[in-house]
């Protein structure tokens, strides 16, 4: 248990710094998109969902898990989608295309 | 480990990078799209490895579920007005910090009825996922409702406001060590999660609407943060990696947004900013007059100017004048003015707001400018617009102590040559600060509603 916990607190850590090292990059013409694409990977918690909406271990368990599921899947399909529909408007020069 | 396993690891391991990857192509608006689309394919990797996870043995709920989420997702991603992005960037927050909740509460179901195999640092992070995403989704319905409008703007206070949400907070740490301690409890849960609910509410309501880019990437980095919480209680890497990333990028943004209003995190979060209309202190001496404009007169100044930077803020969002401001710019630019865009980062009602906006309306990027690019420019320029912005112009920030914006960076429009300014009405802005900017000599008065008189300015320009 100790040893799988600090492995995961490292992890989180690293993690921690890597994000403020790439994020503090993103120039302030991108923050919205940043935003909304940030909160789609915060929907990864999807994988949880998945896994305890399917293991059958009492309807309880399974309710909490599809309502977990759907608020997940709404926040991954809606927050890639927006983010794509914002970006694709950026453009360098007037009419230019993608 | 099994073979199986290994590879759902591994692939876990690709999603994260490709989080990572994208978040780094977001770097410059060339390679942003593909950046998010390489995310997004991190993400695909990530669930359909998770469907091979060999404790799931029910693929119906997971279907289901699925399909109605991905449904609702791309309803709302494909209609929502680019006005709307903020409280639409709320909503999804509050929905990935529910969902990290209700994962964390399906965990706590599971160990309660098989004690024995809990160990501490489950039953701790159950409680950290829980309260965070709690918090997460409550505070960010009400953030949401409060950017559309639902929910009074205006900061809501009563007597001891914090000290109440402060008591309400040790009760729920409470709840969360006795739940720890006599785990399974199912009155303590109950107490704890709702505590945690209308903790959420009342951590809000107290925030006024122009603090609001403040909220939105603080409950951004709470979403995140409770996902990493709930990867503890799964254990999954994935999970505790992606968290992190929003939570740092949630972390970065609150920082940028209150160096830019100059003001402290608390101040933000507990000081009910905008509740009391405070009267201009230095202004109120000074007789003071406004000088209008009509159409005609104005699209002169701007016809025949060499220089114009065009200042956004959230009035052009409520009047939806982007696509106007564009077509001002476009007629300018036919006669030879050279327009630029100034922003300020907290203009509008989340970061990068304005950027969105003017980028739906076809403005190319590389003429929009941050505070720092152009703030020296002003004074070379012959006019400087102001299409809907006012704290983020007040003069009174620089050297005004009483005044509550104070110390706040502001954008230079009043070096610029003339000033003009578009407004509904002499009424003050949000925090009911009185702009000084507007009784300068150098600013005319344009006013009526944004895109109309951006309407007549088009026109006016085409006669000239």
């Amino acid at each position: 248990m100790t040893e799988a916990l600090l492995a995961a607190l490292y992890i989180f850590v690293v993690a921690m710094f890597l994000g403020f090292a790439v994020i503090t990059k993103v120039p302030p013409l991108l923050h919205t998109p940043l935003m909304s694409g940030s909160n789609a990977i915060s929907g990864i918690t999807i994988i949880g969902a998945l896994i305890v909406a399917g293991r059958q271990e009492g309807w309880l368990q399974t309710v909490l898990g599809l309502i977990a599921i759907i608020l997940a899947m709404i926040n991954v399909v809606g927050g890639y989608l927006v983010t794509d529909r914002m970006l694709q408007m950026f453009k360098r020069k007037p009419g230019e295309k993608e | 480990m099994t073979l199986r396993e290994v590879l759902i690891a591994l692939a876990y391991m690709i999603a994260s990078a490709c989080f990572v990857l994208g978040l780094m192509w977001l770097q410059s608006p060339k390679r942003a799209r593909a950046g998010n689309l390489l995310s997004s394919l991190g993400m695909l990797v990530a669930i359909v490895a998770t469907l091979f996870v060999s404790g799931i043995k029910d693929y119906t709920i997971i279907i289901i579920g699925s399909l109605i989420g991905s449904a609702i997702g791309a309803v709302m991603a494909s209609t929502v007005p680019m006005t709307a992005m903020p409280q639409m960037v709320g909503l999804f927050n509050g929905f990935g910090g529910g969902a990290s909740a209700l994962v964390a509460a399906a965990e706590f179901f599971k160990y309660a009825a098989n004690p024995s195999a809990l160990t501490l640092d489950v039953s701790i992070t159950i409680m950290l996922a829980l309260i965070v995403g709690a918090v997460t989704f409550s505070g960010s319905m009400i953030a949401a409702g409060k950017l559309q409008g639902v929910v009074n703007e205006r900061p809501i206070t009563y007597p001891y406001q914090n000290f109440i949400n402060l008591i309400l907070f040790l009760t729920i740490v409470a709840a969360a060590i006795f739940l720890i301690v006599n785990f399974g409890n199912p009155w303590a849960f109950l107490y704890l999660t709702v505590a945690a609910l209308i903790f959420g509410v009342l951590f809000t309501i107290p925030i006024g609407g122009a603090d609001m880019p403040v909220v939105i990437c603080f409950l951004n980095a709470l979403s995140g943060v409770a996902a990493a919480m709930a990867g503890f209680v799964i254990k999954n890497n994935a999970l505790i990696i992606a968290g992190s990333l929003v939570g740092a990028s949630g972390v970065i943004l609150t920082q940028i947004m209150c160096w830019a209003m100059n003001r402290p995190i608390t101040n933000v979060l507990f000081g009910a900013f905008g509740a009391v209309v405070t009267a201009g202190s230095s202004a109120t001496a000074v007789a003071k007059t406004v000088r209008p404009i009509q159409a005609d007169e104005a699209a002169i100044l701007l016809g025949y100017a060499q220089l114009v930077i065009i200042v956004p803020g959230y009035g052009m969002a409520v009047s939806q004048a982007q696509h106007a401001v564009r077509q001002l710019a476009d007629e300018l630019q036919k006669r030879g003015v050279t327009v630029k865009y100034a922003i300020h980062p907290v203009a509008g009602r989340m970061p990068g707001h304005m950027n969105v906006l003017l980028a739906e309306a076809n403005v190319p990027y590389d003429q929009l400018y941050d505070m720092d690019q152009i703030n020296d420019e002003f004074q070379n320029a012959d006019v400087a617009l102001i299409v809907g912005a006012n704290d983020v112009v007040n003069p009174a920030a620089r050297h005004d102590k009483s005044s509550p914006i104070y110390g706040m960076p502001i954008l230079n429009a009043d070096h610029a040559k003339q000033i003009i300014v578009l407004k509904r009405s002499m009424n003050p802005g949000f925090a009911g600060i009185e702009n000084e900017l507007f009784y300068n000599e150098k600013t005319r008065m344009l006013f009526g509603d944004a895109k109309e008189s951006l309407t007549k300015l088009i026109n006016e320009l085409k006669n000239i």
